[in-house]
């Protein structure tokens, strides 16, 4: 109640008088998050380049975006000035949960940026290099702790990756889930546990500072700037980006469909975007349309797959 | 540079007069926000954070810092008068200091949170300024193990300072640690107890159950007793202003709760929460006048206030050294210092100095700020209570209603009708709070069994996970064996002190603290 007011009190004040679609659009968490402030994000630059009307954004946390979306499916339907922010996590939360909503209900936009997962231990480990990490993991699974996010999320989800492509049995991991990177991050820095995955935005000053020896980072490419091989190329075959997308109501027609794509569009090649991307660290990995589909659909049946292999899906 | 050299040069930058203005305006929408339950401090940074983006980083990173201060306070003026705790960590505050407000005490506690606050944000971001980077070496070294030690420490004296029976104490316990089983495990992704209602994934949210608890457990035991309508309270009995015995109980508590509140504060799993909670049980034991606890002890309300805002300062040390945010406001502040292009972590201080210290520096201004502010109005807060009551509980309902819709606005639809899963709670724990009452069970600690049940089982989780289960890793460490001698102590002291025959005094303790 108070939050719309507010919301709305805020894009009251910025909006510009154009005549251009609205929309609102609804971040599945609380505010502060990553989905939050992509959601935050699209708002202020959409609303600042003109290319839509009154942007407004509501919150509904709860269980990695299932909340959200369940609610999302069940008040769009059919309504094109409704959008709704998600990502990986929300791929894995719907599978963990058996959640009776699922991505198939919304339709798909695009994909935004994506992040990262990366691998780091103290400075003090006697790990030095991803092949080390690989040995300790193949001589006893369970004498090396990997600290990361909730369980089911992208950072367990890659060590189970992890120990599947180097031959160790994905259930053996010893994954202690904390509550979030910063939790994660202090029990690494205590060196409480071996090794430490997490978004590389939340590691990436300690790594600055020699405080954390980043070992590799799981995207496609190499960070620019960032002196750390990918898995890949450190010999142990996983691409893993946590990526946030965009999408829209389910029953939309065709033509709507076409012109918020065409707004999102428009809004990626912004410079406000742009900007907003680099001030925030964030890698821009738009896809749109139905290659983001097919994406979607490839990474929903590994996620799937990996998830019963580590046994958090019967 | 010495570090006081840069603290003076960042006082010079926070005095400018647009710094004093956000800071203002960051103390003045906090206390607004702390005084309304459920919405509390990180809410409101999260929705100022598009709005700020236009800003001068300093000025609404200041700002944030105010709204974290303000909101720590606000939080105990409606559980001091309302018995309607704002925030988690001002539970323990409606405790003693309800019993007050219905004595005429009123005034003297919110004067004694306010000065606590004061005192305990002066010493605590001296602390921050000096010792911040040796705090966090020692936050550090808490393993999951140390931190399950700490959580036995506040079960046992927290426990143990609830209530007249130990047994209705703990039967109420663990009701708590019942609810904190809801929802989805951490450490597997498994669903417990949510028997499918989506809404209870996330578990059951501290502020609501405590609105339901305090608040309206409270008014349906008003509406259903009618000789409490009539009894008339006064507002205001001797001075407003606290005197000069009220003073000497004071100072004491102030400086424990600081000393208490600051390294919880700076711990990854720390909180405000736990701070107040022991602060609580602290000043329960040290207090000369134990026998006043439950009736409304002054102590009690000046140890967990200090408390609060220490931790509140405390937060700030793993935040501005490593960029480790350890709680959700400190996390959406994280989120601010990024949209600046600043990254918290152990650059920060060289890289940004001057920004760092203006903002330690304006948590000083911040502080005198929130004093002066909140001194002058307590005579016109304390007048709340001679609002007829059936205004007031009404006014109390509609408060606790919005505050609730407002931080969860999640509808659920079933059969076609829509409704707030979230009230529906609310209702439900507003009676559990009523047949508690009605049949003389504490409510404290229901609350602190959902906030430290979870945490503790997670921790001891985690321990028994990194040491592939083996158990003595729980007390492997110099930390948790000291911690768990504590414990012994407060559990094992008043059975000693009753055998001694000092038992009338304990005897004493009999309380019932709705």
């Amino acid at each position: 109640m108070n939050k719309l007011l507010l919301a709305a009190l805020v894009t009251g004040a910025l909006a510009q008088p154009v005549f251009a679609q609205d929309y609102t659009i609804m971040a599945p968490a609380a505010p502060g998050g990553g989905w939050d402030q992509t959601a935050r994000t699209i708002q202020q630059v959409l609303q600042d380049e003109g290319i839509a009307g009154n942007v407004q954004v509501t919150n509904v946390p709860g269980a990695g975006g299932t909340i959200g979306l369940a609610q999302f499916v069940n008040q769009a339907q059919g309504n094109p000035s409704q959008l709704i922010v998600g990502g990986y996590v929300m791929v894995g939360a719907i599978l963990t949960n058996q959640s009776p909503v699922t991505l198939d209900n919304v339709t798909p936009i695009a994909r935004l940026t994506g992040e990262s997962v990366a691998v780091v231990v103290p400075a003090n480990s006697p790990i030095q290099t991803i092949d080390d990490l690989t040995a300790a993991l193949k001589e006893n699974p369970g004498a090396v702790s990997w600290a990361g996010g909730s369980a089911g999320g992208a950072d367990h989800i890659l060590a189970g990756l992890y120990a599947q492509a180097v031959g160790v049995d994905p259930t053996q991991i010893n994954y202690i889930a904390f509550s979030g990177g910063g939790e994660a991050l202090a029990a690494i820095l205590g060196g409480q546990v071996t090794v430490g995955v997490s978004g590389y935005g939340e590691f990436a000053s300690q790594v600055e500072a020699g405080e954390l020896r980043l070992l590799a980072i799981s995207g496609q490419n190499r960070l620019e700037g960032v002196d750390a091989p990918t898995l890949s190329e450190a010999g142990v075959d996983v691409v893993l980006e946590n990526w946030r997308m965009v999408a829209a109501a389910p029953g939309i027609t065709p033509e709507q469909e076409a012109e918020i794509n065409a707004d999102i569009a428009a809004m990626v090649e912004s410079d406000g975007w742009q900007t907003a991307l680099a001030d925030r660290g964030w890698v821009d990995t738009y896809l749109a349309g139905d290659e983001f589909k097919a994406q979607l659909a490839e990474d929903i049946a590994a996620t799937d797959g990996i998830l019963r292999q580590i046994g958090l899906v019967q | 540079m010495g570090t006081f050299d840069l603290l003076l040069q960042g006082l010079m930058a926070a005095l400018e007069p647009m710094m004093l203005v956000y800071a203002l305006i960051g103390v003045t929408l906090g206390t607004a926000v702390g005084v309304l339950p459920g919405i509390g401090p990180a809410l409101t940074v999260a929705l100022l954070l598009p709005v700020t983006y236009r800003l001068d980083p300093a000025g609404s990173l200041i700002m944030f810092a105010g709204i974290y201060y303000g909101g720590m306070y606000g939080g105990s003026t409606t559980s001091i008068l309302l018995n309607t705790p704002g925030e988690s960590a001002s539970i323990v505050t409606a405790l003693e200091g309800n019993k007050m407000a219905r004595k005429g005490r009123g005034g003297p506690a919110l004067a004694t949170a306010a000065i606590g606050s004061f005192i305990a944000g002066l010493i605590a971001t001296l602390l921050l300024a000096f010792i911040a980077p040796w705090v966090v070496r020692f936050a550090l070294s808490f393993g999951p193990a140390d931190y399950f030690a700490l959580m036995v420490l506040a079960f046992i004296t927290v426990s143990a300072a609830f209530g007249d029976s130990a047994l209705r104490g703990i039967t109420a316990l663990f009701i708590g640690l019942g609810l904190g089983l809801i929802g989805i495990d951490l450490q597997t992704g498994q669903t417990r107890l949510a028997f499918g209602i989506p809404d209870l994934l996330d578990g059951i949210e501290v502020t609501t159950l405590a609105v339901a608890l305090f608040a309206i457990g409270e008014t349906l035991k008003v509406a259903c007793s009618p000789t409490h309508l009539k009894e008339e309270v006064e507002a205001i009995k001797g001075s407003v202003w606290m005197t000069i015995e009220d003073w000497k109980r004071s100072w004491a508590s102030w400086l424990r709760g600081t000393f208490i509140g600051f390294p919880i504060g700076a711990m990854p799993a720390g909180g405000a929460d736990v701070a107040s909670f022991l602060s609580y049980s602290a000043e329960r034991n040290f207090s000369k006048h134990p026998e006043e606890f439950g009736e409304g002890a002054i102590e009690g309300v000046a140890g967990p206030e200090a408390a609060n805002n220490a931790s509140a300062a405390g937060t700030l040390v793993p935040l501005l050294t490593l960029g480790l945010p350890t709680t959700a406001t400190a996390a959406i502040m994280l989120a601010g210092f990024q949209q600046f292009g600043l990254q918290p972590g152990p650059l920060l201080f060289a890289n940004n100095a001057t920004l760092v210290w203006a903002l330690i520096a304006s948590l000083l201004v911040a502080n005198l700020m929130l004093l002066v502010l909140n001194l002058p109005l307590i005579g016109l807060w304390v007048r709340l209570l001679t609002i007829p009551k059936p205004w007031l509980y009404a006014g109390i309902l509609s408060f606790a209603t919005l505050g609730t819709i407002g931080a969860n606005a999640a509808v659920m639809r079933i059969w076609g009708v829509s409704f707030s899963f979230e009230l529906l709670l609310l209702l439900a724990f507003g009676i559990l709070g009523y047949l508690l009452r009605r049949f003389g069970y504490p409510i404290a600690p229901v609350v602190v069994g959902l906030i430290l049940g979870p945490m503790a089982e997670q921790q001891l989780r985690r321990a028994l996970a990194i040491s592939q289960g083996d158990p003595a890793v729980l007390f492997a460490s110099p930390v948790a064996i000291v911690l768990y001698v504590v414990a012994a102590l407060a559990l094992l002291l008043p059975v000693f002190l009753r055998l001694r025959g000092r038992g009338q005094l304990l005897g004493q303790l009999a309380t019932d603290e709705d």
